[in-house]
């Protein structure tokens, strides 16, 4: 591999190309050296963004200073363009008597006017390498995101912290007691002493009446008192499901169900989470619960499905 | 002796409805038969699909739909919105005085001498801003019209914690101190005219017209330089 690396930038640097012989009575263009170091200046910006996005992404993801590192890097070679369209690349007029364009010599001087075009430029391997460092840099900048995906990325979507008999407590790390929650209100909850941090982490436990439930039959136990609890993390895009609705009266107005405040994603909170509308693929996972000997909430085993936004694996379920 | 006793239970009575204004009760009930009975039922027990009964609703209730005219409604399946309240203070006392001899939590208290403003915006955040939008400006929800708070007095905004109207759901006083609401009501206040040290506020409805504006000035700017890197060099 490093062998490999030094041949090409031997390749690279090594090229030389012959001289060509201008036409005589034709004035050499003039390089305007201020643009060039200009646009040298500009590309060398473009790669510190670039690997600045790539140092940032590596150690502490911030959208902001992210979206700040790529935008910059953009900005710069957009600006780096357009200065050496303007003031590198020669923009001489030349009119050329030509009796007829398909004669081969005339062809061949055509071509000759063209590379002739790049002459003017002083340090054309200097530019050459500095936009095949920007490609470079800005490709593995872009690419850099795909290394999420690794082997790390299972075990965040996968990894859930409830096991049966576990508290779920509030952000506070208070324990819940079962009586605290009234019918029509919402609780944030967590798992006792785990990462509130981790996706599978926050559920929303609410109460509604229990002959409103209609649960399937495996979960039936699943709500004592007509407590039910789900996963706070939207199947769709995994915003936090925070709106809930619980009708003061139902005969006139919708029936129970949160909604994640993103893209209007509703979910029943009687019937395990189905969805009711909006654009998620599936239910929202559902927790079981169980009410310990002290009174207070506690899991009664893992969610009935995956936590958080559909995959290519978790489309249903 | 009896009438000492007697005074006391009076003296009682008034301070534990104290909060509330003093209405007629039997006005009220007058007033209730004319205006709600047809959905709300004879004594207010209700009427199966049209309208709850109003038994342990609480003056509460009755004071937060009335004094911002979302009751009497004109269709019982439409949403209750904000308007004009059609009945006039007085009537609106007697009425709730009425639906507060059925039972139910009181008109709140309201005391907003320990709220903070910095509290009331983290409570609100966590609490509220899903559907109301961060500056309380309402929105929709999936269903239901979210209202605006521009209009709502810190009384009504206790009482619609509490008793959690149309589909909005119930705070208790475990997860919302009345101190806490206290907050939540300043801050809401506080938000009908916020500072703005960015200078324009775009309606405070948040970042759709926000990222409008950013996307107006970006394609103009872009425009620019598109032009001036198209134009020809002098010659």
């Amino acid at each position: 591999m490093k062998r490999w690396l030094i041949a090409l930038v031997v390749l690279l640097l090594g090229r030389r190309r012959r001289a060509l012989a201008l036409p005589p009575g034709r004035e050499p263009w003039r390089g305007d050296r201020r643009a060039e170091n200009l646009t040298l200046l500009l590309l060398g910006v473009t790669m510190l963004a670039a690997l600045g996005f790539i140092v940032l992404y590596a150690t502490n993801p911030d959208t902001q200073f992210l979206g700040a590192a790529i935008g910059f890097a953009f900005v710069a070679l957009a600006a780096a363009c357009g200065i050496a369209a303007k003031r590198v690349v020669p923009q001489r007029e030349e009119e050329e008597p030509r009796a007829e364009l398909r004669h081969v010599q005339d062809e061949d001087e055509a071509m000759l006017v063209l590379e002739e075009g790049g002459e003017g430029v002083t340090r054309k391997r200097l530019f050459f390498l500095a936009g095949s460092g920007v490609a470079g840099l800005l490709g593995a900048a872009l690419l850099a995101p795909a290394l999420s995906c690794g082997p790390e990325a299972n075990r965040v979507l996968t990894n859930s912290p409830w096991r049966r008999g576990r508290r779920l407590v509030t952000e506070e790390n208070e324990p819940i007691s079962a009586g605290t929650i009234g019918i029509g209100e919402l609780v944030t909850a967590f798992p006792e002493g785990a990462d509130k941090e981790e996706l599978a982490s926050p559920v929303i436990v609410v109460r509604v009446r229990p002959d409103e439930l209609e649960l399937p039959d495996e979960r039936r136990d699943w709500a004592p008192q007509g407590l039910v609890a789900y996963s706070k993390i939207c199947t769709h895009a995994g915003c936090a499901v925070s709106e809930y609705r619980y009708p003061l009266y139902d005969p006139t107005a919708p029936g129970p169900a949160v909604v994640c405040p993103c893209h209007y994603s509703t979910f029943s909170v009687t019937n395990g989470g189905h969805r009711l509308f909006g654009p998620a693929g599936r239910a929202l996972p559902q927790l079981p619960l169980a009410i310990g000997a002290d009174g207070v909430l506690i899991a009664g085993g893992d969610f009935s499905g995956r936590v958080g936004p559909s995959w290519w694996g978790v489309r249903k379920g | 002796m009896r009438r000492v006793a007697c005074l006391a239970l009076v003296v009682t009575v008034v301070t534990v409805s104290g909060a509330q204004a003093a209405g007629d009760p039997r006005h009220g009930r007058e007033l209730f038969r004319t205006g709600c009975q047809s959905c709300h039922g004879v004594d207010a027990k209700g009427v199966r699909g049209n309208g709850p009964s109003l038994v342990g609703a609480g003056a509460a209730a009755a004071d937060f739909y009335l004094s911002t005219g979302r009751m009497p409604l004109d269709q019982p399946v439409s949403q209750p919105v904000r308007t004009d309240p059609p009945y006039n203070p007085e009537a609106i006392d007697d009425l709730v005085a009425y639906i507060g001899t059925l039972g139910g939590p009181r008109v709140p208290r309201v005391d907003l001498s320990h709220a903070s403003i910095s509290r009331g915006q983290r409570l609100f955040t966590e609490n509220c801003a899903a559907c109301h939008q961060i500056a309380g400006r309402g929105g929709v929800m999936a269903g239901a019209f979210v209202p605006t708070l521009l209009e709502a007095t810190p009384r009504q905004i206790y009482e619609a914690a509490r008793i959690g109207p149309y589909v909005m759901p119930k705070f208790s006083k475990k997860q919302l101190s009345d101190d806490e609401l206290a907050s939540i009501a300043r801050y809401i206040d506080y938000a009908k005219n916020p500072e703005n040290p960015g200078g324009w506020e775009l309606f405070d409805i948040g970042p759709v017209p926000e990222g409008m504006v950013a996307w107006l000035i970006g394609l103009f700017a872009l425009v620019l330089v598109i032009r001036v890197l198209g134009e020809r060099e002098p010659e």
